[in-house]
């Protein structure tokens, strides 16, 4: 059908360049991912993975000293122009954090709080946001009856799930997670990976992961970052099977890290 | 076989060496604390009565009470939190969030560091010369409580800013990746946290400030004056200050002696009291900001 070739890209990066000072740490990176895919990016620590994905919703700005050129476009706008809202941009562009890092508030000011600070008043709005993102984020049944506890009274398993929930209670249309699976045991890695697979439906997702397996699991594009640059993106089924570069292979097959 | 035995006895021997003097350097200053505690509550505590707390001093400040002290003493540190808190936060807050690390940080550091440096008589000096003198607002409760203001500015900037520090940089982040301003995030997110910390801080700096002597030597206390204050621009009696009169300079130094132990216990008492409410509201926050 007509749809399949003319699909805009929902994420694209062109060129881009960061420095934080005198470090180069982007090196002319060109990339571009449709709706509703996800993309996994890998690559040895350092690589510059995190930095690359903070670029998707300016995080870096937070960051002294850090200076962009290229283009970050989302939906087809430049998301570095001055007319860009950063806030607003952010708030389109969910972000879940390697560490998790809820709020010091109760577990349902957690997920209520980008509501709030977006100016949700509704109550009853509120409400039924949370919940249905708690149970998205599969954490629904584990909290239902303690949301007014504090959020650190949950596990480190928990606590991210309740990130997840509270980056989706904003209904972004792009989910950036950073290993969110890294610090976590294997039952809570592979829900997070279960709600990644259906999260796709309808978000676009770019997750860092160390962990190839997991790649290849929840990933329809894979991509290969070395020293700053981008080696190569493809399907994730011929980036496991047959990367055009050695590099790719070898760092696949774990011949280095 | 034998040596090591040795050995390890020898280390257990340093040890407990190590471990013994650690114990009573602490025992020694838990020591003093008692002594000067009990010295003070010993003496004073005989001249404490109601009427102690509640009356205006009589017959050359021999007997009576020191009630205008008190209230002189609660005038200045409440006008000097006016003046301090609201400048210092503010100060504390635009300086860690909202400078960048540069210039105008080092600078303002510096100077906040280099205030807190200054003498407390030099403080009254200045106090005398800009508001009672420049400012014609005469020895008052208003030329007081700035001057003694100025004196905390730094402790209250210092302070806000040490409890912002720690705040988790994640926290802030986190915040931001939601959409939230940096006004939200300060306000929702890294206040809140960081209020146990800063109130505590403050409260111990008002303790402080209830004892000292110099800033207000020529600013606003009084030496003799049996009665309270009916605005910002009256003079009044101040605790440090009459413990400082009645055991150097009254009319009978003997025979006030039990005086300026019961007033030395009142002032003593304050800082307890503070530094208790400190503790308490410390807690009370740390639960609230975590249910919250
Ligand atoms: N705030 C910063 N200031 C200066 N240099 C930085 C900063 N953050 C990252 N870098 C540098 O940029 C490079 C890329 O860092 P980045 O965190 O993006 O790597 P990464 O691929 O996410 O690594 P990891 O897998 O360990 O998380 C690194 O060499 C790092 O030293
Ligand atoms: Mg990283």
């Amino acid at each position: 059908m007509v749809k399949d070739y003319v699909k805009k890209p929902k994420v694209m990066a062109k060129d881009v360049n960061l420095y934080y000072g005198d470090f180069h740490a982007l090196k002319g990176i060109t990339l571009s991912m449709e709706e509703n895919t996800v993309v996994a990016l890998i690559g040895p620590s350092g690589c510059g993975k995190s930095t690359f994905l903070r670029c998707f919703n300016r995080m870096n700005d937070l960051i002294p000293s850090t200076r962009i050129t290229g283009y970050v476009m989302v939906d087809g706008k430049d998301i570095n122009d001055r007319s860009m809202n950063v806030d607003e941009l952010r708030k389109n562009i969910g972000m879940v954090f390697q560490k998790p890092n809820p709020f010091p508030k109760s577990i349902f000011e957690n997920v209520a709080y980008g509501l709030r600070v977006n100016g949700v008043k509704e109550a009853k709005f509120i409400e039924e946001r949370v919940e249905r993102s708690l149970k998205q984020s599969a954490l629904w049944e584990e909290v239902k009856d303690k949301l007014k506890k504090s959020a650190f009274e949950l596990s480190g398993g928990q606590q991210q799930r309740l990130c997840i929930a509270r980056a989706l209670a904003i209904e972004p249309s792009v989910l950036l997670m950073d290993e969110p699976a890294s610090a976590l045991d294997p039952i809570s890695t592979a829900k997070i990976e279960e709600l990644i697979y259906e999260l796709k439906n309808q978000y676009t997702i770019i997750i860092v992961t160390h962990n190839m397996q997991q790649a290849g699991r929840v990933s329809d594009k894979t991509a290969f970052f070395y020293m700053g640059e981008l080696i190569e993106c493809d399907d994730t089924k011929t980036m496991f099977t047959n990367p055009k570069h050695t590099r790719t292979q070898n760092y696949i097959t774990g011949r280095f890290g | 076989m034998m040596d090591s035995g040795k050995i390890h006895r020898r280390k257990q021997a340093s040890q407990n060496f190590v471990f013994t003097l650690f114990t009573l350097m602490s025992a020694s200053i838990v020591l003093v604390l008692f002594v000067i505690l009990g010295f003070i509550v010993i003496r004073g505590l005989p001249a404490i009565s109601w009427d102690f707390l509640t009356k205006m001093p009589e017959d050359g400040m021999t007997k009576g009470g020191i009630y205008p002290a008190i209230i002189g003493t609660f005038c200045l540190m409440l006008g000097s939190m006016i003046f301090a808190f609201p400048i210092g936060i503010m100060s504390g807050i635009y300086v860690h969030e909202y400078t960048k690390d540069g210039i105008l940080k080092r600078f303002m550091k510096a100077m906040t560091n280099n205030l807190a440096g200054i003498p407390s008589i030099v403080f009254g000096l200045f106090g005398m010369s800009l508001f009672v003198n420049d400012l014609h607002f005469g020895d008052s409760i208003l030329a007081g409580s700035l001057t003694l203001g100025l004196l905390v500015l730094p402790v209250v900037i210092r302070t806000t800013e040490e409890s912002l520090k720690a705040i988790d940089n994640s926290f802030r982040v986190g915040s931001y990746a939601l959409g939230a301003t940096k006004l939200q995030t300060i306000r929702k997110v890294v206040l809140p946290m960081s209020l146990p910390n800063i109130i505590t801080g403050l409260i111990l700096s008002i303790g402080r400030i209830s004892g000292e002597t110099a800033p207000i030597l020529f600013t606003v206390a009084a030496y003799f004056l049996p009665k309270l204050p009916h605005s910002i621009f009256d003079q009044v009696m101040a605790l440090p200050y009459h413990l400082y009169v009645i055991s150097t300079s009254g009319t009978n130094i003997v025979e006030s002696r039990k005086m300026a132990y019961g007033t030395a216990l009142v002032l003593v008492l304050i800082v307890l009291i503070l530094n208790l409410l400190a503790n308490v509201l410390r807690r009370y926050f740390g639960k609230k900001v975590k249910m919250n």
